[in-house]
């Protein structure tokens, strides 16, 4: 064992490696990305990785080497889940033989998501056990034991993350390689009573599934993760708080004794974080139940804690999981015990919970007066939505084909990925966004709604492999009338740049044929497939007037790097930033009103952009009166030369810097 | 010494680097530590924070750090590149805490587009108010002097350390600078780290 500093989802990918896992596969998505990453990099020499074409695939592929023993691993953010949900499902009643663990990090907020929708809850409703972990430590330990688990019950096994237990770091403890868990594939034993699922093995098999989770409630009660923290009454403390008087018979019982707190997942630190407190303050605090396995729900150890309860709040993020198996705990045996949480409106309903949040709760509900500091009156502070990099491509393809249809009636059907930011003033180029893939569905609609409506499917390349294609095919067999436009940037960007089927890289780093997005579309039957970069913007405008004039289903390309890859930073590097002639600029800030580059500020006529701000000493004189004469100005910080603003400057007063030429 | 260290500023600044470094200084004294950053779609020019906690090593091997989240009121040392993002952590200081935090604004495309450019004067006038424990750097003249603008998280932590405001020695910080940044960055990381010391504050 050794000490490392780990990321939430870097502990998860080395205790699956510490598990001897063989197979690990997933789709992107934050905040799930770093798990295969991370096994991709530690990994021992005979485990395969790769980042399949989609979460289905990815489901797919880690119960196929479950079936031949192998331990596998398959990894997505919640959304991934849904798209993944089929073979899933199936999975459960089919079962496996090696372990098979299902890492779906949830998103509450949610912070880069869709929907604020709860694993738990997928986990009931597949039927699949499902372990909750706390902190990265815990993950760390938890994926081993769900591994063991799988193998046992042969079921497929969730491993439930969050944001910030994924994105959380701590100091733990890791199993050097020479202590990593070695096991022996058997390989796939044809059977085919087993791995075909015809109806009447499935009603066989749920039948077998509903009798082992309910006897899971029972052994998961034994599972050490689900943890009564008691109070361990020292005489030295008065029992009763806040008053250290003795107590009288006539006195309310002291809230410590009847009322408790159950939670589980990231709430369970702000939980200690408030007992300890607590217990600073006034001695001792309150029992704490932590549930570690939502699903199956430990029902003993749940009815071991509500012994002498009136009162159980249930703190817990997105779904109310945890309050309901305790209603209907207290509903089964009886028990008197108020459950209260979400439902109830003692706990927010949505969003994510914060040490506030659960603090005054807990508090509240256990009659103890806390003191909030008071509110400071804060000054208006500047709103910071995330925007497309200064350099992105996207940016100028957006430009182009706003440019290129000004006047006409269109939709713009955007989709998952960077270029969702497309939406913000001043490009606004977004219309709908839904799911992966939804954008060609939904444009493809209109089309037939709104026959007089220029219908345009915005789709980025990792996206457009992802699920995209049956979307084009579909379009395409059934005489739509649309443009395709695929925003080609060599990289999956959103989520930190990993290979998909075009980029001819592999997460086993082989060199590899890159898949021809043309190719594919002409296949389809698209007879016009354009390329353009959308840098050239006379070029690009050019095109999609040409294309969207014409007849069916056509598509545009727009390739150009992501200007965060390595390659495309080095290169503009050597081209250098762009520079504004303020003898030229004229002030009628066009390039800041129709691009809304970063890059691209404000400043006074005599003055660079960094010194029309504050100085040492203060705000200069031209700082405070900048009403004088505003130009526009680049901060070459951020600037990487792109040179679309050039392009639209009517002027000519923004050229590439001298030096660089 | 338990100590809870906020680091805040404009997707993209480097704060997760700076954090990192802390953390090394802080493991190589076996001290626990956990710590939470933003990391998705608002590092695209969004507001960011690291959240960094230091626990105390208990004899009976109890942790008094169970949340990497810092509660409101608890940070001891807010670390900020940007003045209106120091702004925007306020209330999480400490009384006694101390804030560290780079003179430039980033102003967001939102301002520039509608001509009203935040005015970064009246967020270091107002921490000026409301904090006793203020370090204003001049960032401009430091990474000129310096010779880079990319080591901004080097130069706020310099400041920090002068400031006695880390909980970490110099020898400590160089040290974890060794361990986590290629060789050929150290010189240009020492010298950034020393530059606040340099100056005399």
């Amino acid at each position: 064992m050794h000490q490392e500093f780990l990321m939430g989802n870097e502990a998860i990918a080395m205790g699956a490696i510490a598990a001897g896992v063989d197979l690990v596969c997933g789709y992107p998505g934050t905040p799930s990305t770093e798990v295969l990453e991370t096994v991709a990099k530690h990994r021992s020499q005979g485990t395969y990785v790769e980042w399949s074409v989609n979460e289905k695939t990815a489901m797919e592929m880690a119960g196929g080497a479950a079936y031949a023993g192998a331990r596998s691993m398959v990894t997505m953010k919640q959304m991934g889940l849904n798209v993944a949900a089929d073979p899933l499902m199936c999975l459960s009643y089919i079962g496996v033989k090696g372990g098979m663990v299902v890492l779906v990090a949830d998103d509450p907020g949610p912070i880069s998501s869709q929907t604020e929708q709860d694993t738990r809850t997928f986990a009931a409703f597949s039927k699949v056990p499902v372990f909750d972990p706390s902190t990265p430590k815990e993950a760390y330990e938890m994926v081993q034991e769900a591994f063991v688990f799988s193998e046992k019950y042969q079921t497929p096994v969730f491993l439930r993350s969050t944001t910030r237990v994924s994105h959380g770091y701590e100091s733990i403890e890791v199993k050097d390689p020479d202590e990593y868990a070695v096991h022996e594939i058997g390989g796939f034993i044809k059977d085919s009573s087993r791995w075909v699922i015809f109806p009447r093995l499935a009603n066989m098999n749920h039948r077998k599934i509903e009798a082992r989770n309910a006897e899971l409630t029972d052994t998961l009660s034994d599972y050490p993760g689900n943890r009564i923290y008691r109070e361990e009454i020292s005489p030295a403390y008065p029992a009763a708080f806040p008053s250290n008087q003795p107590a009288e018979p006539s006195s309310p019982p002291d809230p410590f004794t009847v009322r408790a707190v159950a939670t589980g997942g990231f709430s369970f630190t702000y939980c200690m974080e408030t007992r300890e407190r607590i217990r600073r303050e006034a001695g001792e605090s309150f029992r704490l139940f932590k549930v570690s396995t939502p699903f199956p729900f430990p029902e003993k150890k749940a009815l071991e804690f509500l012994e002498g309860l009136d009162e159980v709040l249930c703190i817990e993020e997105l779904d109310p999981v945890i309050e309901r198996s305790l209603t209907y705990v207290c509903g089964k045996y009886g028990l008197k015990t108020k459950i209260l949480g979400k439902l109830t409106g003692d706990m927010p309903a949505s969003g994510e919970n914060s040490r506030e949040i659960v603090q005054q709760a807990i508090e509240g509900f256990m009659e103890i007066p806390f003191s909030t500091k008071e509110p400071l009156d804060l000054p208006p502070l500047p709103v910071r939505p995330p925007v497309l990099c200064a350099g992105c491509p996207h940016r100028a393809s957006f430009y182009a084909v706003k440019k290129a249809m000004q006047g006409k009636k269109t939709i713009y059907c955007g989709d998952i990925g960077c270029y969702t930011l497309g939406n913000a003033m001043p490009l606004d180029m977004v219309d709908t966004c839904l799911c992966m893939g939804a954008g060609q569905g939904i444009a493809q609609a209109i089309s037939h709604i709104e026959p007089d409506t220029a219908c345009f499917a915005f789709v980025g390349d990792s996206t457009f492999f992802a699920s995209a294609i049956p979307s084009v095919v579909n379009a395409v067999y059934n005489q739509a009338e649309m443009t395709l436009i695929v925003l080609d940037n060599s990289t999956t960007a959103m989520t930190g740049h990993q290979p998909h089927p075009g980029t001819g890289q592999t997460m086993m780093g082989e060199i590899v044929s890159k898949i021809s997005i043309e190719n594919i579309l002409r296949g389809i039957g698209l007879e016009t497939v354009e390329t353009v970069d959308p840098l050239d913007h006379t070029l690009a405008v050019e095109t999609v007037r040409r294309v969207a004039a014409e007849k069916g289903v056509k598509a545009i390309i727009f390739r150009s790097p992501c200007i965060a890859l390595p390659a495309a930073r080095a290169a503009a590097g050597k081209t250098g930033p762009m520079v504004v002639d303020p003898e030229k600029c004229i002030g009628c800030k066009r390039c800041i009103r129709e691009i809304g580059c970063p890059a691209l500020v404000l400043a006074t006529s005599d003055k660079e952009p960094d010194e029309a701000g504050i100085g040492q000493n203060g705000p200069d004189e031209a700082g405070v009166a900048k009403a004088v004469s505003i130009k526009a100005a680049i901060d070459s910080a951020q600037c990487t030369g792109c040179g679309l603003c050039a392009q639209i400057c009517p002027v000519g007063a923004i050229r590439r810097e001298v030096s660089h030429v | 010494m338990s100590k809870n260290i906020i680091l805040c500023g404009v997707g993209g600044q480097g704060t997760v680097l700076a954090s990192r470094l802390i953390s090394a200084a802080a493991m190589a004294k076996g001290l626990p530590v956990m710590s939470a950053e933003t990391i998705g779609m608002a590092q695209r020019g969004g507001s960011v924070f690291s959240h960094l906690r230091i626990g105390d090593v208990h004899e009976d091997g109890s942790k008094d750090i169970f949340s990497p989240m810092i509660a409101l009121g608890e940070a001891d040392l807010i670390l900020a590149f940007e003045p209106a993002e120091a702004v925007r952590m306020l209330l999480y200081l400490k009384d006694s805490g101390r804030i560290v935090v780079s003179n430039r604004p980033i102003q967001p495309v939102t301002a520039t587009l509608s001509g009203s450019s935040y005015d970064p004067q009246i967020m270091l006038d107002y921490l000026k108010a409301h904090v006793p424990y203020l370090t204003i750097v001049d960032i401009e003249s430091a990474t000129r002097e310096v010779g880079s603008s990319k080591v901004v998280n080097l130069i706020l932590l310099g400041a920090a350390l002068a400031e006695g405001a880390l909980g970490f020695t110099r020898d400590e910080m160089r040290q974890a600078i060794i361990d986590k940044i290629p060789a050929k960055f150290h010189e240009l990381n020492f010298k950034a780290l020393d530059y606040y010391q340099n100056i005399g504050g």
